[in-house]
């Protein structure tokens, strides 16, 4: 395969950490032959919370992968340099992530098998059909960008003129994947909680939060294991990203609040009540919902602060809590909150089991070990074109 | 899609209806005989008249009946319920929003299926078209070719349609040969005995219906009883408000010695 040599080579530190995510993968496939052979009843879902861990996973991952335009945008349009060699770390998150929102979606099916009759029987009026050619799509491009640019940046010339429509493409390809997303939920009639306009601009900014936090601690571990440093700079120009996103969609979830309960519409006001003080009695969501806020919270004051958000020891800590914030919100209160209460008004809890969690570990695996082979393979090319610090 | 299996299933249906003879189907599924019109021209709907539900107190004749002839598991765990017609108090149904429910109403039982909807959400949604809208009003499902995604489920405001967690057959106590079993890992719901319907018979839940609480017609026919009920009672349908468009109407009021 394609400069897959540079990945087989490495250190003891990085062999361990290969064969810790095989292990995870492992246990996660057995336990993925289980729900085959079971049915997806052997998960925590159920009549009433139909969607689940794996659905908030694809979700939350979506955004992961759409965030690659927050380097690819400002390098490509506005010649912002210092993104440069970010470029090519973005978008191998962005295949990764991708490639796992493929997966999990590919674990919930009920009948795995039948899976292609989504192309064979093509339906346009369904989201999930665009969906699938939006995220097909932009694995494509990613792809394919990444490939002529490194193998470009291997002999040392520039990238062939022909792949910049491509690239100039996957920006507003990366809009459109979480676009069509939300509306994978918010045109449903019944499910109030998802029926909200600024559920797509709210996935988009969560996602340029979550996102570019995910990629400053990539860089920081990146220059930690490795001789390719991606500069102060560009760490510090991502972490301004981050401060944008999480102020907007911060904004945008306190409008959300605002239009709920001044309308006060009992079927919109229920999912905030059980996501954030229970309902009926069922409360198990609201210690995770607090503290998805309350990390929220502290990461915008760690943000906005310039002293904090420049002190690069302290920018991993933000960055850790900007994402699980978001990953709470999104992974958690997004999909569950939607189906609480349902619509005969019930309130049933969904805990996920244990096979389940494997199985959302594995696929965790599975996106981690690609981005190491693939960081590996670029650095590996930097190195032996003997690159070294950035500035 | 145009000469694909259900195009030619359509057709067939088509072709069985008419020699089946119109009339006779006609008379039996509205229980008049009438019989105008094609297949196509009809609007198949139910009307329930709740105060005779309520006569006997826990009967659950519709749903045994249902549940028997369409092979529906049981499954204790009411995470993998599978359920085509039952019983929902009143309040759940309707979404009703005060707590001064009339006594007559309050926590009493009411069925609730399939709604049959005209601007079905489910099928909008389906990524296989594996659920669809007949033109006689029947929204259908083809098991064979759900992928089991749920899309369907979470589109479907009345929470009509169950999803297959587990292997049902083990959970059928009595399998019915003359109707499929389902498989893990596919969605199912009311069908309003579309098996049936193709033989001239009534819904199996109408039939069972010992105060004959159920009324099954065509509305494209003004002189069948389902026109008649709705043209002379107040009749009222879950949650209008959302566009989809219904075809099961329930009477409000009236009261049970009181035969329309």
């Amino acid at each position: 395969m394609f400069m897959f040599e540079k990945a087989v080579v490495g250190s003891r530190r990085y062999w361990a950490w290969i064969f810790a995510l095989l292990l995870v993968i492992g246990a996660g496939f057995l336990c993925y032959l289980y729900q085959l052979r079971e049915g997806l009843g052997i998960t925590g879902l159920s009549r009433d919370v139909t969607w689940g861990f794996y659905i908030a996973q694809f979700t939350f991952l979506v955004g992961v992968a759409a965030s690659a335009v927050m380097v690819v945008l400002p390098y490509y349009l506005h010649d912002f340099k210092v993104f440069g060699r970010l470029t090519i770390l973005g978008e191998f998150l962005a295949i990764s992530a991708v490639t796992m929102c493929m997966l999990f979606i590919f674990v919930d099916m009920g009948q795995p098998t039948r899976v292609l009759n989504v192309i064979l029987h093509p339906t346009p009026n369904s989201m999930m059909f665009w969906d699938m050619v939006s995220l097909s799509g932009y694995l494509f491009l990613n792809a394919l960008i990444s490939l002529v640019a490194l193998s470009a940046e291997r002999k040392a010339v520039a990238p062939p003129g022909w792949i910049k429509p491509f690239i100039y493409l996957s920006i507003p390809w990366a809009v459109s994947i979480h676009t069509v997303t939300a509306f994978l939920y918010n045109g449903l009639p019944g499910r109030s909680f998802w029926l909200t306009a600024i559920l797509a601009p709210r996935f988009l900014a969560s996602a340029f939060a979550a996102g570019p936090a995910l990629l400053i601690l990539l860089c920081m571990i990146v220059r930690k294991v490795s001789s390719f440093d991606p500069g102060d700079e560009a760490i510090r120009k991502l972490s301004l990203i981050v401060t944008y996103a999480m102020l907007i969609n911060c904004f945008f979830v306190l409008m959300e609040v605002f239009t709920v309960f001044y309308s006060g519409i009992p079927e919109h006001k229920q999912h905030f009540q059980f996501l954030f003080v229970g309902l009926q009695g069922q409360n198990y969501l609201v210690p995770w919902m607090w503290t998805s806020m309350a990390l929220a919270a502290l990461s915008l004051v760690l943000l906005v602060v310039p002293r904090f958000r420049n002190n690069l020891k302290i920018l991993p800590f933000t960055c850790v809590m900007v994402f699980l914030s978001l990953w709470i919100d999104k992974g958690l209160g997004l999909i569950i909150g939607g189906f609480t209460p349902t619509p005969l008004g019930d309130v049933v809890q969904y805990t996920p089991t244990a096979p389940e969690l494997l199985i959302v570990a594995a696929i965790w695996a599975i996106g981690f070990l690609m981005i190491t082979v693939f960081y590996k393979i670029a650095l590996a090319v930097r190195e032996s074109l003997g690159y070294e610090i950035a500035h | 899609m145009s000469t694909d299996r259900r195009t030619f299933l359509g057709v067939m249906g088509l072709g069985t209806l008419a020699l089946a003879g119109e009339a006779a189907l006609g008379a039996a599924a509205s229980g008049e005989a009438t019989g105008h019109g094609s297949k196509a021209s009809r609007r198949w709907a139910m009307v329930i008249q709740p105060y005779k539900c309520l006569k006997e107190e826990g009967c659950k004749a519709c749903t045994e009946a249902c549940h028997k002839v369409h092979n529906v598991p049981s499954f204790p765990d009411r995470k993998h319920e599978v359920k085509w017609i039952w019983k929902e108090p009143y309040e759940k149904a309707f979404a009703a929003e005060h707590e001064r429910v009339a006594e007559s109403l309050r926590e009493k039982p009411v069925l609730v299926f399939c709604n049959h909807c005209n601007n079905p959400p489910c099928v909008r949604v389906c990524p296989t078209k594996a659920t669809w809208k007949r033109e006689d009003g029947v929204v259908m499902m083809d098991w064979h070719r759900c992928i089991g995604c749920r899309y369907c489920v979470a589109a479907c405001p009345y929470g009509s349609r169950s999803f297959n967690w587990l292997d049902p057959r083990p959970h059928i106590e009595k399998i019915t040969p003359d109707y499929p079993t389902r498989t893990k890992g596919v969605v199912e719901k009311c069908t309003l005995c579309e098996e049936r319907l193709s033989e001239g018979k009534l819904p199996a839940c109408v039939e069972a219906c010992p105060e004959k609480a159920l009324v099954f017609g065509d509305l494209n026919d003004a002189s069948s009883e389902v026109s008649g009920l709705l043209e002379e009672n107040f009749t009222i349908r879950r949650k209008p408000e959302l566009g989809t468009d219904p075809e099961i109407y329930y009477v409000v009021g009236g009261k049970p010695d009181v035969h329309v």
